[in-house]
């Protein structure tokens, strides 16, 4: 704030000329800024006005803006749906098992390669890690669903049973946020190996000749170095909760496991574009984003408290 | 990098046992590491090319068993997974470059800090990266735009890729320099030229992540495919693989072209499963690895920066 002060204080003494020369001057700038201006406000804020629906009864024929209004109606009817509760827990279950599994391990393995001394080794060791994030997921779910298969699949085959994984509710969250780990956690890894980089190497050193083993310089310099990236992604992934990813669940869904795989993100796709029921799938989406921001903002709050060099939004 | 990697081996002579041991774990730990990540994609790789009879007998662990190249001939001889193929390869190049434009044309006028109404605007596009429509408002909207069944569907609503905006926003600011703009300006160049002849030219490495992470969403997109492409000759090729790897089902001309009877065909099935994953998931794992080294950097400045 004092900065903006300090720097739009010569702007004023210059006169309001300034700023009406300053905007001709960069009218190509503007320019260049249409597209993309036009596609966001159409494709980006048209939509979000038209959550509106929501509350509305939505009629191909009366448009989204002048459909009858019906106040929380779609909401009552969720909340008294037989299966809301039951996708309200698998939703926050499912993604609070994979934030408390998928979110360390990143952390571990920046950490643990960053120490890796041999330049070649450690350059193929984040190639390879890398390489499943860049495979489609409906690959990744074929995968998955061939090696789990009960016959034939690979995990049965080495451990000699032949389970249907994917018709057991019990399995489905160890399957689920074990692949998002294979698939995500070296990508993952990215962001706090960038930090990492950032450390003064004198610092190493120093701490070397004072004596201390690698456990120590990992815990005095690297993590104290990556808590201020940690607190960030951690709001990040903390206002993506409830964003369970929705293509990979409905990819592994089968009729058998629905009692843990049947998630919000689902149903909203399953009544708004199988069932065209717009206003209806529109507000559970809404209720799912709702509680998303509220999260965000709580675990801002906490987080910000905790420390003060981090802020967000 | 290389530095330090030069200085702790230097060290290492010196500095005993602890640091050598810790060594060994961290290797061994890291070879474990690669096996998990790797030994899933190297089996689907040898049962692509062995017999599926094999594959399921538990036969393949290593190597191949039974070499046949029939699941690859099977999946090229597919009209659909061709056609889906040529889809895919269609929307990714177009797909490419709308977004990199679309990115560009961004970034670089909100990297100008004497831009007045900078902040107002870089926020207007951020906010789309934390909320959104959502499915149907956004799926309304397409339709009314008349773009349902159109190409065009799978790339305007992703509107401007904020994340990657940023990244490039932030390689203007700190690694272009001003002095460098200033002067063209001054001998005549108008804002466009200058961009085009020397903000272009000077930002080829953030460019080239910015191909391979639009081409990567794109190559691996079916969702949107899913909603807005009816017309299945008009499907990308993951979303045709969704009938082979998901749903299980022999498409009609692989039906067709087989004589063998049920159970050959059943083989083939199985089969084509590992060949055509192979075939989709082979182009972005060949091509990322060539601007790894940019896209970390590019991160670096993006977690530096926020």
């Amino acid at each position: 704030m004092k900065k903006a002060k300090q720097t739009a204080a010569p702007a004023a003494v210059m006169g309001r000329k300034t700023l009406k020369r300053r905007l001709v001057s960069n009218w190509q700038l503007y320019a260049m800024l249409l597209i993309p201006l036009a596609v966001t406000i159409i494709y980006k804020y048209v939509p979000m006005y038209g959550i509106q629906i929501a509350f509305r009864d939505y009629k191909a024929s009366r448009g989204m803006f002048g459909s009858e209004w019906v106040g929380l109606e779609w909401f009552r009817r969720f909340f008294s749906s037989p299966n809301c509760i039951r996708m309200i827990k698998n939703t926050v279950l499912l993604s609070l098992y994979s934030l408390l599994w998928s979110f360390p391990i990143p952390i571990i393995l920046a950490l643990m390669i960053n120490q890796l001394r041999f330049h070649r080794f450690k350059r193929v060791v984040q190639t390879v890690l890398y390489a499943p994030h860049f495979i489609s997921i409906m690959v990744v779910c074929g995968m998955i669903r061939i090696f789990l298969s009960p016959s034939g699949g690979l995990i049965n085959l080495l451990m000699g049973t032949n389970i249907d994984f994917l018709t057991e509710a019990s399995a489905f969250r160890t399957i689920y946020i074990a692949s998002g780990i294979w698939q995500d956690a070296g990508w993952g890894m990215i962001v706090y190996m960038a930090t990492l980089s950032n450390i003064d190497t004198t610092q190493y050193e120093a701490a070397k000749i004072d004596g201390a083993s690698v456990f120590q310089r990992i815990r005095h310099i690297d993590i104290p170095e990556l808590i201020p990236t940690i607190v960030l992604m951690l709001i990040m992934s903390a206002g993506n909760l409830m964003n369970v990813g929705f293509e990979k669940v409905w990819l592994l869904q089968t009729d058998l496991n629905k009692a843990t795989s049947d998630v919000i993100a689902v149903y909203v796709y399953q009544q708004g574009i199988e069932n065209a029921k717009y206003s209806y799938s529109t507000a559970v989406g809404l209720f799912n984003t709702v509680v998303n921001i509220i999260l965000l903002i709580i675990v801002n709050k906490i987080c910000s408290k905790m420390s003060d060099d981090v802020s967000f939004v | 990098m290389k530095a330090i990697a030069k200085t702790s081996r230097n060290n290492g002579r010196t500095t005993g046992i602890s640091d050598r041991t810790s060594d060994i774990v961290l290797v061994v730990f890291c070879i474990a590491i690669l096996l998990v990540i790797a030994y899933p994609l190297y089996y689907v790789l040898i049962a692509s090319v062995s017999n599926p009879y094999d594959v399921y007998a538990g036969k393949t662990f290593f190597l191949p068993s039974g070499f046949t190249l029939d699941g690859y001939k099977a999946v090229f001889a597919d009209s659909s997974i061709v056609t889906g193929y040529l889809n895919t390869i269609k929307y990714t190049v177009i797909g490419t470059v709308f977004s990199v434009v679309m990115i560009y044309l961004t970034a670089y006028p909100l990297s100008n800090r004497e831009l007045p109404g900078r902040k107002f605007l870089s926020i207007f596009f951020i906010i789309t990266m934390y909320f959104g429509g959502g499915l149907v408002p956004t799926y309304l909207i397409v339709k009314s735009t008349g773009l349902i069944g159109s190409m065009w569907s799978l790339f305007l609503p992703g509107g401007v890729a904020v994340g990657n905006m940023i990244i490039v926003r932030n390689f203007f600011e700190n690694s272009i320099p001003k002095e460098m703009i200033e002067a063209a300006e001054i001998d005549g160049a108008s804002k466009w030229t200058t961009f085009i002849r020397i903000v272009v030219p000077l930002s080829r490495s953030i460019m080239a992540v910015m191909v391979v992470f639009s081409m990567v969403a794109y190559w691996n997109d079916w969702f949107t495919a899913m909603i807005y492409l009816p017309d299945p000759e008009s499907h990308p090729l993951p979303l045709i693989l969704r009938n082979i790897l998901i749903k299980s089902s022999a498409s009609a001309s692989q039906a067709s072209t087989i004589s063998g009877g049920y159970a050959e065909l059943n083989k083939l099935t199985e089969l084509i499963k590992f060949s055509s994953m192979i075939v989709a998931a082979v182009p972005m794992l060949i091509i990322y690895p060539f601007v790894q080294k940019y896209f970390e950097k590019g991160f670096m400045a993006g977690a530096v920066k926020g």
